[in-house]
Protein backbone atom coordinates (compact mmCIF):
# COMPACT_ATOMS: atom_id res chain seq x y z
CA UNK A 1 0.00 0.00 0.00
CA UNK A 2 2.82 2.37 1.46
CA UNK A 3 4.68 1.98 -2.12
CA UNK A 4 1.83 2.33 -4.35
CA UNK A 5 3.37 3.27 -7.25
CA UNK A 6 0.23 5.59 -8.64
CA UNK A 7 0.75 7.85 -5.23
CA UNK A 8 4.50 8.22 -5.55
CA UNK A 9 5.26 11.73 -4.60
CA UNK A 10 6.13 13.25 -7.77
CA UNK A 11 3.16 11.52 -9.05
CA UNK A 12 1.00 12.95 -6.71
CA UNK A 13 2.63 16.20 -6.48
CA UNK A 14 1.38 16.42 -10.12
CA UNK A 15 -1.83 15.46 -9.36
CA UNK A 16 -2.30 17.80 -6.78
CA UNK A 17 -1.22 20.80 -8.22
CA UNK A 18 -3.31 20.03 -11.25
CA UNK A 19 -6.35 19.27 -9.24
CA UNK A 20 -5.19 22.91 -7.17
CA UNK A 21 -5.61 24.43 -11.33
CA UNK A 22 -9.32 22.40 -11.63
CA UNK A 23 -12.36 22.36 -10.02
CA UNK A 24 -12.06 22.71 -6.24
CA UNK A 25 -14.35 19.89 -5.96
CA UNK A 26 -12.94 17.71 -7.80
CA UNK A 27 -9.61 18.49 -5.94
CA UNK A 28 -11.70 17.47 -2.81
CA UNK A 29 -12.65 14.30 -3.77
CA UNK A 30 -9.46 13.78 -5.63
CA UNK A 31 -7.24 14.21 -2.38
CA UNK A 32 -9.65 12.38 -0.24
CA UNK A 33 -8.41 9.60 -2.58
CA UNK A 34 -5.24 9.88 -2.10
CA UNK A 35 -5.46 10.18 1.88
CA UNK A 36 -6.86 7.06 1.87
CA UNK A 37 -4.69 5.44 -0.32
CA UNK A 38 -1.99 4.74 2.46
CA UNK A 39 -3.75 3.47 5.50
CA UNK A 40 -0.58 2.68 7.54
CA UNK A 41 -1.01 5.22 10.42
CA UNK A 42 2.55 4.04 12.00
CA UNK A 43 4.60 6.83 13.00
CA UNK A 44 2.24 9.81 12.91
CA UNK A 45 3.94 11.73 15.18
CA UNK A 46 7.10 12.26 12.94
CA UNK A 47 5.44 13.47 10.08
CA UNK A 48 3.80 15.80 13.02
CA UNK A 49 7.15 17.34 13.41
CA UNK A 50 7.01 17.39 9.63
CA UNK A 51 3.92 19.71 9.04
CA UNK A 52 5.98 22.35 11.92
CA UNK A 53 8.84 22.88 9.91
CA UNK A 54 11.39 19.93 10.35
CA UNK A 55 11.19 17.85 7.42
CA UNK A 56 12.91 15.32 9.49
CA UNK A 57 11.59 13.20 11.88
CA UNK A 58 13.06 14.34 14.89
CA UNK A 59 14.34 11.14 16.95
CA UNK A 60 15.30 9.08 13.97
CA UNK A 61 18.78 9.18 12.73
CA UNK A 62 17.49 8.38 9.02
CA UNK A 63 15.30 10.78 6.73
CA UNK A 64 11.80 10.38 6.21
CA UNK A 65 9.87 11.18 3.06
CA UNK A 66 7.50 13.35 4.08
CA UNK A 67 4.21 11.24 3.45
CA UNK A 68 1.16 13.73 3.07
CA UNK A 69 -1.99 10.90 3.34
CA UNK A 70 -0.42 10.02 7.34
CA UNK A 71 0.00 14.21 7.91
CA UNK A 72 -3.84 14.54 7.09
CA UNK A 73 -5.25 11.69 7.90
CA UNK A 74 -3.28 12.07 11.92
CA UNK A 75 -4.70 15.66 11.65
CA UNK A 76 -8.42 15.02 10.96
CA UNK A 77 -8.29 12.19 13.32
CA UNK A 78 -8.91 11.90 17.26
CA UNK A 79 -5.81 11.38 19.10
CA UNK A 80 -4.73 10.90 23.02
CA UNK A 81 -2.93 14.37 23.48
CA UNK A 82 -4.09 17.73 21.72
CA UNK A 83 -1.17 19.33 19.66
CA UNK A 84 -0.43 22.74 20.82
CA UNK A 85 2.83 23.65 18.73
CA UNK A 86 6.42 21.68 17.70
CA UNK A 87 6.75 19.13 20.61
CA UNK A 88 4.21 20.66 22.72
CA UNK A 89 1.31 19.10 23.94
CA UNK A 90 -1.36 19.05 26.37
CA UNK A 91 -1.51 15.34 27.64
CA UNK A 92 -4.94 14.38 28.24
CA UNK A 93 -6.51 12.09 30.45
CA UNK A 94 -6.50 8.03 29.70
CA UNK A 95 -10.01 6.71 31.28
CA UNK A 96 -9.84 2.73 30.68
CA UNK A 97 -12.44 0.17 31.62
CA UNK A 98 -10.89 -3.37 31.48
CA UNK A 99 -11.17 -6.80 33.12
CA UNK A 100 -9.47 -5.25 35.88
CA UNK A 101 -10.88 -2.18 36.66
CA UNK A 102 -11.19 0.99 36.23
CA UNK A 103 -7.60 2.54 35.16
CA UNK A 104 -7.04 6.71 34.62
CA UNK A 105 -3.66 8.39 33.77
CA UNK A 106 -2.38 10.61 31.64
CA UNK A 107 -1.82 10.07 27.83
CA UNK A 108 1.73 11.95 28.34
CA UNK A 109 2.52 8.52 29.99
CA UNK A 110 2.70 6.99 26.21
CA UNK A 111 5.43 9.50 25.24
CA UNK A 112 3.46 9.75 21.91
CA UNK A 113 3.57 6.60 21.42
CA UNK A 114 6.66 5.55 21.98
CA UNK A 115 6.26 4.22 25.14
CA UNK A 116 4.41 1.19 26.70
CA UNK A 117 2.68 2.14 30.05
CA UNK A 118 2.48 -0.22 32.70
CA UNK A 119 -0.54 -0.12 34.81
CA UNK A 120 -2.97 -2.89 35.75
CA UNK A 121 -2.32 -4.51 32.16
CA UNK A 122 0.79 -2.64 29.75
CA UNK A 123 -0.81 -0.24 27.60
CA UNK A 124 0.18 1.17 24.06
CA UNK A 125 -1.07 2.95 21.24
CA UNK A 126 -1.17 1.66 18.22
CA UNK A 127 -3.01 2.51 14.86
CA UNK A 128 -4.52 5.38 17.44
CA UNK A 129 -6.20 2.56 19.62
CA UNK A 130 -5.09 1.72 23.33
CA UNK A 131 -4.01 -1.95 22.84
CA UNK A 132 -2.98 -4.50 25.66
CA UNK A 133 0.48 -5.92 25.40
CA UNK A 134 2.20 -8.72 26.79
CA UNK A 135 5.81 -8.76 28.59
CA UNK A 136 7.64 -9.09 25.20
CA UNK A 137 5.35 -6.23 23.38
CA UNK A 138 3.18 -8.18 21.65
CA UNK A 139 -0.59 -6.97 20.97
CA UNK A 140 -2.79 -9.03 22.71
CA UNK A 141 -6.24 -8.92 20.61
CA UNK A 142 -8.73 -10.96 22.84
CA UNK A 143 -7.77 -8.34 25.47
CA UNK A 144 -7.57 -5.46 23.89
CA UNK A 145 -11.18 -6.25 22.51
CA UNK A 146 -12.74 -5.57 26.17
CA UNK A 147 -10.90 -2.61 27.05
CA UNK A 148 -13.49 0.23 27.12
CA UNK A 149 -12.19 3.25 26.44
CA UNK A 150 -14.37 6.36 27.75
CA UNK A 151 -10.76 8.54 27.56
CA UNK A 152 -11.00 12.73 27.03
CA UNK A 153 -9.69 12.68 23.79
CA UNK A 154 -9.30 16.13 21.88
CA UNK A 155 -12.55 15.52 20.28
CA UNK A 156 -14.06 14.64 23.43
CA UNK A 157 -12.12 18.00 25.17
CA UNK A 158 -12.90 20.13 21.83
CA UNK A 159 -16.72 19.05 22.31
CA UNK A 160 -17.01 19.81 26.17
CA UNK A 161 -15.52 23.18 25.33
CA UNK A 162 -17.98 23.83 22.61
CA UNK A 163 -20.40 22.91 25.23
CA UNK A 164 -19.17 25.18 27.84
CA UNK A 165 -19.25 28.27 25.34
CA UNK A 166 -22.65 27.17 24.14
CA UNK A 167 -23.49 27.67 28.10
CA UNK A 168 -22.05 31.23 28.93
CA UNK A 169 -23.17 32.20 25.55
CA UNK A 170 -26.70 31.28 26.09
CA UNK A 171 -27.34 31.73 29.83
CA UNK A 172 -25.91 35.50 29.16
CA UNK A 173 -28.05 36.21 26.44
CA UNK A 174 -31.03 34.87 28.67
CA UNK A 175 -30.32 36.77 31.20
CA UNK A 176 -30.12 39.91 29.04
CA UNK A 177 -33.70 39.52 27.70
CA UNK A 178 -34.98 39.23 31.53
CA UNK A 179 -32.32 42.66 32.22
CA UNK A 180 -33.82 44.43 29.25
CA UNK A 181 -37.27 43.41 29.36
CA UNK A 182 -39.21 45.37 27.01
CA UNK A 183 -36.41 47.41 25.27
CA UNK A 184 -34.22 46.73 22.75
CA UNK A 185 -31.81 44.22 22.18
CA UNK A 186 -27.89 44.99 23.75
CA UNK A 187 -24.53 43.43 22.77
CA UNK A 188 -24.66 39.94 22.25
CA UNK A 189 -27.74 39.69 22.33
CA UNK A 190 -28.66 41.48 19.37
CA UNK A 191 -25.76 39.15 17.56
CA UNK A 192 -28.21 36.08 18.69
CA UNK A 193 -31.34 37.04 18.38
CA UNK A 194 -31.75 37.52 14.21
CA UNK A 195 -29.90 34.06 13.92
CA UNK A 196 -32.55 32.72 16.77
CA UNK A 197 -35.42 34.42 14.85
CA UNK A 198 -33.93 33.39 11.10
CA UNK A 199 -34.15 29.53 12.36
CA UNK A 200 -37.59 30.25 13.61
CA UNK A 201 -38.87 32.06 10.65
CA UNK A 202 -37.10 29.63 7.51
CA UNK A 203 -36.94 26.81 9.24
CA UNK A 204 -39.15 25.78 11.96
CA UNK A 205 -42.36 28.15 10.89
CA UNK A 206 -42.32 26.84 7.12
CA UNK A 207 -41.95 22.88 7.90
CA UNK A 208 -43.53 22.81 11.40
CA UNK A 209 -46.67 24.96 10.99
CA UNK A 210 -48.39 26.12 14.25
CA UNK A 211 -46.94 23.73 16.05
CA UNK A 212 -43.55 24.99 15.60
CA UNK A 213 -43.53 26.01 19.31
CA UNK A 214 -42.67 22.63 20.59
CA UNK A 215 -39.68 21.88 18.04
CA UNK A 216 -37.87 25.26 18.54
CA UNK A 217 -35.36 24.13 21.54
CA UNK A 218 -34.40 21.01 19.85
CA UNK A 219 -33.57 22.74 16.50
CA UNK A 220 -32.16 26.01 18.04
CA UNK A 221 -29.82 22.94 20.04
CA UNK A 222 -28.51 21.22 16.96
CA UNK A 223 -28.34 24.39 15.25
CA UNK A 224 -26.02 26.18 17.37
CA UNK A 225 -23.99 23.45 18.36
CA UNK A 226 -23.37 21.85 15.12
CA UNK A 227 -22.44 25.28 14.05
CA UNK A 228 -20.48 25.62 17.01
CA UNK A 229 -18.33 23.04 16.38
CA UNK A 230 -17.57 23.60 12.54
CA UNK A 231 -16.27 26.95 13.51
CA UNK A 232 -13.99 25.75 16.25
CA UNK A 233 -12.95 22.64 13.48
CA UNK A 234 -11.92 25.63 11.51
CA UNK A 235 -9.40 27.49 14.04
CA UNK A 236 -6.19 26.08 13.61
CA UNK A 237 -4.53 26.44 17.08
CA UNK A 238 -4.95 25.47 20.32
CA UNK A 239 -8.62 25.41 21.47
CA UNK A 240 -9.83 24.74 18.19
CA UNK A 241 -8.72 22.35 15.49
CA UNK A 242 -10.42 18.91 16.33
CA UNK A 243 -12.16 17.47 13.62
CA UNK A 244 -15.30 16.94 16.11
CA UNK A 245 -18.33 17.70 13.66
CA UNK A 246 -16.01 15.30 10.84
CA UNK A 247 -16.26 12.71 13.08
CA UNK A 248 -18.75 9.86 12.11
CA UNK A 249 -19.59 9.15 15.84
CA UNK A 250 -20.61 12.72 16.90
CA UNK A 251 -22.87 13.03 13.61
CA UNK A 252 -23.86 9.86 14.45
CA UNK A 253 -25.54 11.03 17.79
CA UNK A 254 -27.13 13.76 16.09
CA UNK A 255 -28.42 11.81 13.50
CA UNK A 256 -29.70 9.18 16.29
CA UNK A 257 -31.24 11.67 18.62
CA UNK A 258 -33.29 13.54 15.33
CA UNK A 259 -34.59 9.74 14.21
CA UNK A 260 -35.49 9.29 17.71
CA UNK A 261 -37.38 12.93 17.57
CA UNK A 262 -39.10 12.38 14.09
CA UNK A 263 -40.51 9.14 14.81
CA UNK A 264 -41.93 9.90 18.94
CA UNK A 265 -43.75 12.68 17.15
CA UNK A 266 -45.17 10.55 13.65
CA UNK A 267 -48.95 11.40 13.45
CA UNK A 268 -50.91 8.90 12.58
CA UNK A 269 -50.83 9.83 8.84
CA UNK A 270 -46.90 9.31 9.13
CA UNK A 271 -47.31 5.97 9.92
CA UNK A 272 -50.56 5.35 7.92
CA UNK A 273 -48.43 6.04 4.90
CA UNK A 274 -45.60 3.64 6.19
CA UNK A 275 -47.49 0.50 6.69
CA UNK A 276 -51.04 1.36 5.12
CA UNK A 277 -49.83 3.39 1.47
CA UNK A 278 -51.91 4.23 -0.94
CA UNK A 279 -51.35 1.39 -3.30
CA UNK A 280 -52.97 -1.28 -4.40
CA UNK A 281 -52.88 -4.58 -2.32
CA UNK A 282 -50.47 -5.92 -4.41
CA UNK A 283 -47.82 -3.55 -3.85
CA UNK A 284 -48.05 -4.07 -0.23
CA UNK A 285 -44.63 -6.26 -0.33
CA UNK A 286 -43.27 -3.93 -2.33
CA UNK A 287 -43.77 -0.81 -0.99
CA UNK A 288 -43.58 -1.33 3.14
CA UNK A 289 -40.59 -2.27 3.40
CA UNK A 290 -39.08 0.38 0.75
CA UNK A 291 -41.06 2.75 3.79
CA UNK A 292 -39.29 1.12 6.54
CA UNK A 293 -36.24 1.41 4.68
CA UNK A 294 -36.90 5.16 4.24
CA UNK A 295 -37.20 5.72 8.07
CA UNK A 296 -33.61 4.80 8.28
CA UNK A 297 -31.89 6.23 5.43
CA UNK A 298 -33.08 9.68 6.53
CA UNK A 299 -30.99 10.24 9.22
CA UNK A 300 -28.25 8.18 7.83
CA UNK A 301 -28.16 10.93 5.54
CA UNK A 302 -27.89 13.87 7.39
CA UNK A 303 -25.15 11.31 9.11
CA UNK A 304 -23.09 11.16 6.29
CA UNK A 305 -23.67 14.70 4.78
CA UNK A 306 -22.32 16.61 8.23
CA UNK A 307 -19.33 14.12 8.53
CA UNK A 308 -18.01 14.18 4.99
CA UNK A 309 -18.52 17.80 3.93
CA UNK A 310 -16.70 18.83 6.99
CA UNK A 311 -14.26 16.22 6.95
CA UNK A 312 -13.86 17.08 3.24
CA UNK A 313 -13.20 20.52 4.03
CA UNK A 314 -10.16 19.49 6.17
CA UNK A 315 -8.85 17.44 4.29
CA UNK A 316 -8.49 20.09 1.49
CA UNK A 317 -7.28 22.22 3.33
CA UNK A 318 -4.57 20.24 4.42
CA UNK A 319 -3.46 19.28 1.30
CA UNK A 320 -2.79 22.66 0.20
CA UNK A 321 -0.92 23.24 2.64
CA UNK A 322 1.18 19.98 2.32
CA UNK A 323 2.42 21.14 -1.26
CA UNK A 324 4.19 23.38 0.10
CA UNK A 325 6.26 20.22 2.13
CA UNK A 326 5.92 18.10 -1.17
CA UNK A 327 7.52 20.60 -3.48
CA UNK A 328 10.00 21.72 -0.34
CA UNK A 329 10.38 24.96 -1.97
CA UNK A 330 8.91 28.27 0.03
CA UNK A 331 7.70 29.44 -3.75
CA UNK A 332 4.79 27.42 -3.47
CA UNK A 333 3.42 28.86 -0.65
CA UNK A 334 2.65 31.95 -2.52
CA UNK A 335 0.03 30.20 -4.59
CA UNK A 336 -0.83 27.40 -1.84
CA UNK A 337 -1.23 29.91 1.19
CA UNK A 338 -3.76 32.49 -0.70
CA UNK A 339 -5.24 29.34 -1.92
CA UNK A 340 -6.11 28.05 1.42
CA UNK A 341 -7.12 30.80 2.84
CA UNK A 342 -9.75 31.11 0.54
CA UNK A 343 -10.79 27.72 0.97
CA UNK A 344 -11.08 28.73 4.76
CA UNK A 345 -13.72 31.44 3.77
CA UNK A 346 -15.64 29.30 1.74
CA UNK A 347 -15.53 26.77 4.90
CA UNK A 348 -16.64 29.56 6.98
CA UNK A 349 -19.97 29.23 4.86
CA UNK A 350 -19.71 25.70 4.42
CA UNK A 351 -19.85 25.57 8.47
CA UNK A 352 -23.25 27.72 8.65
CA UNK A 353 -24.51 26.07 5.93
CA UNK A 354 -24.16 22.33 6.96
CA UNK A 355 -25.63 23.63 10.69
CA UNK A 356 -28.86 25.03 8.44
CA UNK A 357 -29.08 22.04 5.89
CA UNK A 358 -28.94 19.73 9.09
CA UNK A 359 -31.57 21.98 11.29
CA UNK A 360 -33.64 22.73 7.79
CA UNK A 361 -33.34 18.32 7.02
CA UNK A 362 -34.33 17.85 10.63
CA UNK A 363 -37.45 20.43 10.42
CA UNK A 364 -38.55 19.13 7.06
CA UNK A 365 -38.65 15.46 8.46
CA UNK A 366 -40.28 16.17 11.60
CA UNK A 367 -42.72 18.35 9.47
CA UNK A 368 -43.88 15.33 7.31
CA UNK A 369 -43.90 12.94 10.44
CA UNK A 370 -46.29 15.36 12.12
CA UNK A 371 -48.59 16.18 9.49
CA UNK A 372 -52.61 15.77 9.62
CA UNK A 373 -54.13 13.86 6.93
CA UNK A 374 -55.15 15.69 4.12
CA UNK A 375 -58.45 16.06 2.90
CA UNK A 376 -58.14 14.58 -0.32
CA UNK A 377 -56.57 11.21 0.81
CA UNK B 1 -4.45 -0.33 -8.20
CA UNK B 2 -7.56 -0.57 -5.95
CA UNK B 3 -6.31 3.41 -4.83
CA UNK B 4 -6.43 4.48 -8.64
CA UNK B 5 -9.96 2.58 -9.13
CA UNK B 6 -11.73 4.05 -5.86
CA UNK B 7 -10.69 7.45 -7.53
CA UNK B 8 -12.01 6.82 -10.44
CA UNK B 9 -15.71 6.17 -8.94
CA UNK B 10 -15.39 9.30 -6.46
CA UNK B 11 -14.41 11.58 -9.66
CA UNK B 12 -17.35 10.01 -11.13
CA UNK B 13 -19.62 10.77 -8.01
CA UNK B 14 -18.44 14.84 -8.41
CA UNK B 15 -19.53 14.84 -11.96
CA UNK B 16 -22.61 13.63 -11.33
CA UNK B 17 -23.34 15.88 -8.33
CA UNK B 18 -21.69 18.67 -10.32
CA UNK B 19 -23.77 18.17 -13.04
CA UNK B 20 -27.27 17.79 -10.67
CA UNK B 21 -26.21 21.05 -8.59
CA UNK B 22 -25.30 22.88 -12.10
CA UNK B 23 -28.87 22.04 -13.40
CA UNK B 24 -30.58 23.39 -9.86
CA UNK B 25 -28.57 26.15 -9.46
CA UNK B 26 -29.21 27.12 -12.87
CA UNK B 27 -33.02 26.78 -13.23
CA UNK B 28 -33.42 28.61 -9.36
CA UNK B 29 -31.33 31.73 -11.17
CA UNK B 30 -33.97 31.50 -14.27
CA UNK B 31 -37.09 31.10 -11.54
CA UNK B 32 -35.42 34.01 -9.56
CA UNK B 33 -34.80 36.29 -12.88
CA UNK B 34 -38.55 35.38 -13.75
CA UNK B 35 -40.11 36.04 -10.09
CA UNK B 36 -37.82 37.98 -8.12
CA UNK B 37 -40.21 38.53 -5.91
CA UNK B 38 -39.99 34.73 -5.14
CA UNK B 39 -36.36 34.46 -4.82
CA UNK B 40 -36.18 33.83 -0.93
CA UNK B 41 -38.57 30.84 -1.16
CA UNK B 42 -36.76 29.51 -4.35
CA UNK B 43 -33.66 29.72 -2.57
CA UNK B 44 -34.32 27.61 0.51
CA UNK B 45 -35.49 24.75 -1.88
CA UNK B 46 -32.50 24.90 -4.05
CA UNK B 47 -30.63 24.35 -0.84
CA UNK B 48 -32.58 21.73 -0.05
CA UNK B 49 -32.61 19.94 -3.32
CA UNK B 50 -29.00 20.59 -3.53
CA UNK B 51 -28.28 18.95 -0.12
CA UNK B 52 -29.92 15.76 -1.34
CA UNK B 53 -28.09 15.55 -4.61
CA UNK B 54 -24.77 16.31 -2.75
CA UNK B 55 -25.63 13.65 0.11
CA UNK B 56 -25.93 11.33 -3.35
CA UNK B 57 -22.48 12.22 -4.35
CA UNK B 58 -21.01 11.67 -0.87
CA UNK B 59 -22.41 8.49 -0.32
CA UNK B 60 -20.11 7.51 -3.87
CA UNK B 61 -17.11 9.12 -2.04
CA UNK B 62 -17.73 7.41 1.23
CA UNK B 63 -18.10 3.97 -0.33
CA UNK B 64 -14.80 4.70 -2.92
CA UNK B 65 -13.41 5.83 0.45
CA UNK B 66 -14.69 1.94 2.27
CA UNK B 67 -13.67 0.09 -0.95
CA UNK B 68 -10.31 1.70 -0.53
Amino acid sequence: MRNNRFFVVNRHAFVLIFALFSFVSINAFANTENVHSDSTQAQVNHTDSAAHGNAHAAGHGEEEKFNPSELILEHIADSYDWHLWGHTSIHLPVILYTDKGLEVFSSGKFNHGHDVYAGKNNYKIEHNHIVIVDAAGNVDEAASKKVLDFSITKNVASLLLSVTLLIIIFLSVASAYRKTEGKAPKGFQSMIEPVIIFVRDEVAKPNLGYKYGKFMPFLLTIFFFIWMNNMLGLVPFFPGGANVSGNIAFTMVLAVITFIVINLNGSKAYWGHIFKPHVPLWMYPLMIPVEIVGIFTKPIALMIRLFANITAGHILILSLISLIFIFKSALVATVAVPFAVFISVIELLVAFLQAFIFTMLAALFIGMAIEEPHADH
Amino acid sequence: MTGSIAAIGAGLAAIGAGIGIGRIGGSAMEGMARQPEAASKIQAAMIIAAAFVEAVSLFAVVVALLGN
